[in-house]
């Protein structure tokens, strides 16, 4: 992120306030916000001043998800008693994303678009897209056996005994990402229990299914249905 | 090499790319059927886009939403979002 000071100020003391903000901080969303505008904690993991150049501070910030840039810039200019606003911002990494190989630019992907559909060489699109199962790699994993994939695919929570092999992140309250034993995303949910637990039970529920991706009948359909209930 | 190992494969592979590590503990035995389903990167291309993720270098400027609108139309597909604003797209 870019700061713009509104006067100069010496370098130390920019220094030291920037550390000041290591840590817990507190802030209420501004008021033009979606979100209920009671104060949150957040953390501030990581900042660290990678330029400051007359009025302008140059700062790298690890931060809780639903951080305010803006405040934290606002906030410094005021702890520095000269104010301060932010001028620029860059995310660069959320969640397992980065700014790698992987990252491309809007004209590369009508490139690759247009490439596969004049041509139909689709390498350039498979560089450019990447399997949705990439987007969940920092998530704690669950992977089912085949009998339990279209239950969850349609939204079920998901019982013990369709638990194949989980990692040892899970825990009790926290996202989980469920797979099929191929690999494919077939939803994500919040665990129930712990990855231990987990492993020992023989029945009951271990996960919350809170989002499906696969869509339904792919896998197929093992449980029972009570003909002419007229509940399907 | 069996259908399971490729998908675990697979998953920790994509996983220790973006600096993170599996820690399985199996707890039931079996494989999977290669009747249905398919290992992700073997996908169709058609699933691909419609299952796939672009890590999207957004400029300055347009708005994530309206980058959103521009991929639907491009790719001519319903569903699209995106999380984060280093912009993956999921479709």
């Amino acid at each position: 992120m870019i700061v713009q000071l509104h006067e100069v100020v010496e370098r130390g003391r920019v220094e030291s306030v920037v550390e000041y903000f290591k840590g817990r901080i507190y802030q209420r969303p501004p008021l033009r916000s979606s979100v209920k505008r009671s104060i949150r904690v957040k953390n501030i993991y990581e900042i660290e001043v990678l330029d400051y150049q007359d009025k302008f501070l140059m700062l790298r910030v690890l931060c809780d998800p639903g951080t305010y840039m803006r405040k934290l810039a606002h906030d410094m200019g005021l702890i520095l008693g000269v104010g301060a606003h932010m001028r620029e911002l860059r995310r660069t990494r959320t969640g397992p994303f980065r700014e790698d190989e992987t990252l491309v630019t809007l004209q590369e992907v009508g490139e690759a678009l247009y490439l596969w559909r004049s041509s139909g060489d689709e390498r350039y699109l498979r560089r450019v897209i990447q399997p949705v199962e990439v987007s969940t790699v920092h998530l704690p994993k669950i992977l089912v056996l085949d009998t339990a994939v279209d239950a969850v695919a349609h939204g079920a929570n998901l019982a013990a005994p369709g638990v194949a092999q989980l990692t040892r992140n899970v825990e009790p309250g926290k996202p989980v990402a469920i797979y099929t034993l191929k690999g494919e995303l077939v939803a994500l949910g919040k665990s129930l229990k712990s990855a231990d637990e987990i492993a020992r039970m023989d029945k009951g529920l271990v996960a919350e299914t809170t989002r499906v991706v696969m869509p339904r009948g792919v896998y197929p359909r093992t449980w029972k249905t009570k003909s002419g209930s007229g509940l399907r | 090499m069996g259908l399971k190992e490729k998908g675990v494969g697979f998953l920790d592979k994509i996983t220790a790319r973006a600096g993170y590590v599996n820690n399985w503990i199996t707890v039931r035995e079996a494989d999977t059927s290669p009747d249905y389903g398919v290992l992700p990167y073997e996908r169709g291309i058609i699933d691909h886009i419609n299952f796939g993720v672009i890590n999207l270098d957004k400029p300055p400027g347009p708005t994530s939403h309206e980058v959103v609108a521009w991929i639907k139309r491009m790719f001519n597909i319903e569903r699209a979002g995106h999380g984060g604003t280093l912009e993956p797209w999921v479709y």
